[in-house]
């Protein structure tokens, strides 16, 4: 559907975009993920004919960017960061001259709008002035201005970003409704959010892709440990280190900050084998009281902190 | 170019839906009517000649008000991402907001047919010059609004596209106000280049192609810049 090819942007001396390739199939959610500043929103702006590359191409379906910017934008739905729209003009209005653009038709245009006002939510403020709406009802009007003529794609930037939370669920629960039959792209710099929505991530750092593949993928190929993390009262340093020690698949035991004569430690271990079972039975033999005990796998935190901090 | 239509038919409401439209209108009847009423019992002759010989200095400071916003508050909103990333290219942009500007100033000029109705009732007006007079003023206005369009191209602020407008539609108008400075061969060409001299020809009823192409090429090259600004920016 979307094929993007050493994609690049400079600005002056900064390059946002340093040779980006991307295949994003059908039907897809791809959410980009990047630190502030990644190039995120550049390569949307991109994606979506606002910006033209420095080099290299974008096709979408048969279309190239460069030859047919216009066909391509009509393929696209696009909500730009923090929803811009025209102060003065009335929701209704405003979407109405989306339509005119968008060259829906005369005779569905009310229909159209009806459904759209439906689908985003919209209904009640369809007479007001967009200057008086709510962030969320700005970002709901927004994506009912991406979705008037029924896009193939959507691109969304940063979607729930200034919403509280419960807008933030059903922008996210419309998003994925939307994405159940079509290709949705949107960016994010909120972790959960992509593994809440998405059906494949892309990570960003600098210009550069960094990671790419579904959660589950990207979870096993950053993560080297797993570990466990214990506290204990009635206990010292030294015996736990030779009570645990002696256990394999632990690879090194490190004391963390304790207080009040509780010990703390960190068992590293190989993500391979869960090793929570046969500790649980070596502290039993002991007489040392647990008080906390759990297991701590790759979080996203820990794969995007671990991704965009090393370069 | 079916885009065109849509982006005039906003930007013309968006106009009248703001009080700047009532606000522009009303000083600029104030100010004309003033300065053409306030002499033209003075001169005691039934026509409307005075009144155009005003526009161009007025025009200078209206028109950029008028087309201000057209660009820079997009920018500065950021709904022109939106709006390119609709399916419409810049010339369909820039025609659009042109053609609002013009139909604007041609709204603004309605009103003052009734200069000329009234002094058609105190004595014996000459309709020619008045038609003409309406036609370089059509000519001038869309002249001056694709010099405003293209100072509002030039930044998010639209105050300062403002003051660029008005520095470019001023120094146009008062061009040919400073020939005698000038060695002769510059003030030829400058004399070509000045806005005033064409349109006073057109008002007094002269249509010469030299004046109608002026104002036409002072139109393209001012949507032209705007259109390589904007690709500039892209």
């Amino acid at each position: 559907m979307i094929h993007v090819e050493n994609l690049t942007k400079t600005f002056g001396d900064l390059c946002a975009v340093d040779h980006i390739s991307l295949d994003i199939p059908k039907g897809q959610i791809v959410g980009l993920l990047g630190p502030n500043g990644a190039g995120k929103t550049t390569t949307l702006r991109m994606l979506t004919g606002f910006l033209r590359p420095s080099s290299g191409t974008i096709r979408v379906k048969d279309y190239s960017i460069d030859t047919h910017s216009l066909q391509i934008r009509k393929l696209l739905g696009y909500l730009p960061e923090s929803a811009p729209l025209y102060h003065d003009m009335l929701a209704y209005d405003y979407l109405n001259y989306v339509a005119d653009i968008r060259e829906v038709e005369k005779k569905n245009r009310l229909a159209r709008l009806r459904e759209m006002a439906d689908l985003c939510g919209i209904k009640e403020v369809m007479h007001k002035p967009l200057a008086e709406l709510s962030k969320g009802y700005k970002q709901r009007v927004g994506l009912a201005h991406a979705m008037m003529k029924d896009p193939e794609i959507l691109v969304f930037d940063e979607p729930t970003s200034g919403l509280d939370p419960n807008q933030i669920i059903e922008i996210r629960e419309i998003i994925r409704r939307i994405g159940k039959e079509k290709t949705v792209i949107l960016s994010t710099h909120i972790l959960s959010e992509a593994e809440a929505t998405c059906d494949r991530v892309v990570i960003i750092n600098q210009g550069k892709i960094v990671a790419d593949g579904n959660m589950e993928s990207l979870k096993e190929s950053a993560s080297g440990d797993t570990s466990i993390h214990l506290a204990l009262r009635n206990a010292d340093l030294g015996s736990v280190q030779a009570a645990l020690g002696s256990l394999t698949g632990i690879t090194r035991i490190s004391p963390e900050e304790g207080n009040g004569g509780i010990v703390r430690v960190k068992l590293s271990c190989r993500s391979s084998d869960d090793l929570r079972a046969e500790v649980y039975q070596r502290i039993k033999q002991t007489n040392w009281v647990l008080i906390e005990f759990y297991q701590e796998t790759q979080s996203l935190e820990n794969i995007f902190q671990k991704l965009t901090l090393e370069s | 170019m079916r885009q065109v239509l849509p982006i005039f038919k906003k930007e013309f409401r968006s106009y009248f839906v703001s009080p700047i439209a009532y606000i522009v209108i009303s000083i600029f009847l104030i100010v004309t009517g003033w300065f053409f009423f306030s002499t033209f019992f003075l001169f005691n002759q039934a026509n409307v000649r005075n009144f155009f010989a005003l526009l161009p200095i007025i025009f200078a400071f209206v028109i950029p008000a008028v087309t201000m916003r057209l660009v820079a508050e997009e920018l500065n909103v950021g709904t022109y991402e939106l709006l390119l990333t609709m399916p419409v290219t810049f010339r369909d942009v820039l025609l659009g907001k042109f053609l609002a500007a013009t139909a604007f100033v041609a709204a603004m000029l309605i009103p003052t047919l009734a200069y000329a109705v009234i002094v058609a009732f105190l004595g014996d007006l000459d309709w020619g010059p008045v038609i003409g007079g309406y036609l370089g003023a059509i000519l001038l206005g869309a002249s001056f609004s694709a010099v405003g369009l293209f100072a509002s191209s030039l930044t998010k602020n639209q105050i300062v596209a403002f003051i660029i407008g008005v520095a470019i539609c001023f120094a146009l108008v008062l061009m040919d106000k400073i020939l005698f400075f000038l060695p002769a061969w510059l003030a030829g060409l400058l004399e070509y280049l000045g806005a005033d001299s064409h349109f006073e020809n057109i008002s007094k009823g002269i249509l010469d192609s030299r004046d109608i192409l002026y104002f036409l090429s002072l139109t393209f090259l001012s949507l032209y810049a705007t259109h390589l600004i904007m690709e500039e920016k892209s």
